[in-house]
């Protein structure tokens, strides 16, 4: 084990706020998850027609007004949503809050394409003429926007800004705001991920063309991760956003305690543009392990990244299977299988969804695993039915993303 | 378009731009942004929309036309008469 670190040098998650298909909150969201409700649905979507989708159904107007949701996006309204509900979680006192010392980091798989895409829609009825392109358009453009719309609804005079990181983007926001609370940038900080990818046919359209777009006659059925006849990715929108603060301040509150993170690494494939590599997963994995001086056979739980797609998924299992394969203890599971890929939330939703297995010992299955890719073996795949089980003290969260980005997060049961 | 009608049609932009004010008693003559939130943004909003809806272009320097209802149906009267 490693050497005991002062509570300054600890962080812990203090607060949830979330949207996920099957859920508006962390208490909805599990038990969903627990009870195997997937959140996808039929969508129309401009030029695509019908698609299968994860959408979000919270309701903005319970944070912004009307003119704010015009003039933003829907990340930013997501990410307001998000972080609004963590900060009332971790039950903080907006006003007493030192907001220059409140920072927001958000990962982002991609933002812009939505707003862009809108445009081009709108000036294509004047001939694309482009004096009807909207002067709202770089706002909502801008790559901070998610994050700073966050910041113009609670006030925060702190720094924000998203980080780009393909799918990796929610674990990579959560990773920033820890490093930034041990720089002593800023004493709280809002971190997690947001995607507004849903209401792009670019995305869409774009997996399709990669022969990578999921399809079923029931859209619950469509994301299948590690199952045989999985066909491809299902697009979700999401969000989800962690209040983490310095354990010496979040005990100095009393504050409730949902894990200490204890790991993390980022590393790069430098491969290819979309396929996968096991050997740099191995490498993510192992790094953030040793960061937390533990070995494989501590984690108790392995949330996968998995996103259904018939190349990826037999990677992340060989990988998985080259760290963990002499300690066969921990059982994995798979959150995308209920709700879809969403994107830049993926890694942090993922990581929530898991958290209240600290509390109930329950590991939350895959579902819509009926046949077992034989690519795909795992020791302990906790399949269509949640587990009970006897330890929970390490959970292991894996996200990666095109452009070869992978990142794994490590959290801890919290024990002063 | 009537006087009448030209102030109902802005009223309806104004509506739209800022669905949260309350327009009822928006009084005729005192600057609009005085009146209500509006801010340079949501003006653009206005200028965008006669532009859309009824092919009104609106430069620059007349923008201060459009202050109160009472000037920008003035201005606006001999422009959408005709629609």
């Amino acid at each position: 084990m490693a050497a005991r670190k002062a509570n300054e040098a600890r962080i812990v998650i203090t607060g949830v706020g979330l949207t996920a298909p099957n859920g508006n909150n962390l208490a909805e969201f599990r038990k969903n998850l627990l009870a195997g409700k997937s959140g996808i649905q039929k969508f129309k979507i401009r030029y695509m027609g019908e698609v299968l989708a994860g959408i979000c159904h919270f309701d903005p107007l319970k944070y912004q007004k009307k003119k704010e949701l015009r003039r933003g996006t829907r990340a930013g309204s997501i990410a307001i949503y998000c972080a609004q509900e963590a900060i009332a979680d971790a039950k903080l006192d907006l006003d007493g809050l030192d907001k220059s010392r409140t920072g927001v980091y958000l990962g982002i798989t991609e933002h812009g394409t939505v707003e862009t895409e809108n445009e081009i829609y709108e000036i294509k009825q004047f001939d694309y003429n482009v004096k009807y392109w909207s002067h709202h358009h770089n706002p909502r453009v801008v790559a901070n926007n998610p994050a700073g719309e966050v910041t113009l609804n609670l006030g925060i005079t702190g720094p924000h800004y998203t980080l780009g990181a393909a799918c990796a983007g929610g674990n990579i926001g959560l990773i920033q705001g820890l490093q930034m609370l041990l720089l002593n940038e800023v004493d709280l900080a809002l971190s997690g991920g947001v995607s507004e990818s849903t209401s792009s046919f670019g995305i869409f359209a774009g997996f399709k063309s990669e022969g990578a777009l999921a399809s079923h006659p029931d859209p619950e059925k469509a994301c299948r991760p590690f199952d045989k006849d999985r066909n491809g990715v299902v697009v979700s929108e999401g969000g989800c956003i962690f209040v983490l603060e310095r354990l010496s301040d979040a005990l100095k509150r009393g504050a409730k305690i949902y894990s200490e993170i204890v790991g993390y690494a980022i590393n790069s494939d430098a491969t290819d543009f979309i396929f996968p590599s096991a050997e740099r997963q191995v490498e993510c994995m192992k790094l953030a392990l040793n960061k937390v001086g533990i070995s494989p056979g501590d984690i108790d739980i392995i949330n996968t990244h998995g996103t259904g797609t018939t190349e990826g998924d037999p990677v992340e299992c060989q990988a998985i299977r080259e760290v963990f394969g002499e300690y066969p203890h921990a059982y994995l599971n798979n959150t995308k299988s209920f709700v879809g890929h969403t994107m830049g939330a993926a890694g942090a939703l993922e990581l929530a969804g898991n958290l209240p297995s600290f509390e109930d010992y329950i590991v939350h299955p895959t579902i819509n695993l009926d046949h077992l890719d034989p690519e795909c073996p795992l020791n302990n795949l906790v399949i269509n039915e949640p587990k009970k089980i006897d330890k929970v003290d390490y959970i292991l969260n894996n996200s990666f993303g095109m452009l070869g980005i992978n990142s794994v997060v490590i959290v801890k049961r919290f024990e002063e | 378009m009537t006087k009448e009608q030209i102030k109902d049609t802005i009223l309806k932009i104004i509506a739209q731009i800022i669905p949260d004010e309350d327009l009822s008693n928006l009084k005729d003559d005192i600057p609009i942004r005085e009146q209500v939130e509006l801010d340079s943004m949501d003006f653009l909003d206005i200028i965008m929309e006669l532009r859309k809806r009824y092919g009104i272009e609106v430069p620059e320097d007349d923008y201060i036309q459009l202050a109160t209802l009472d000037s920008s149906v003035a201005y606006l009267e001999p422009r959408m008469r005709e629609l």
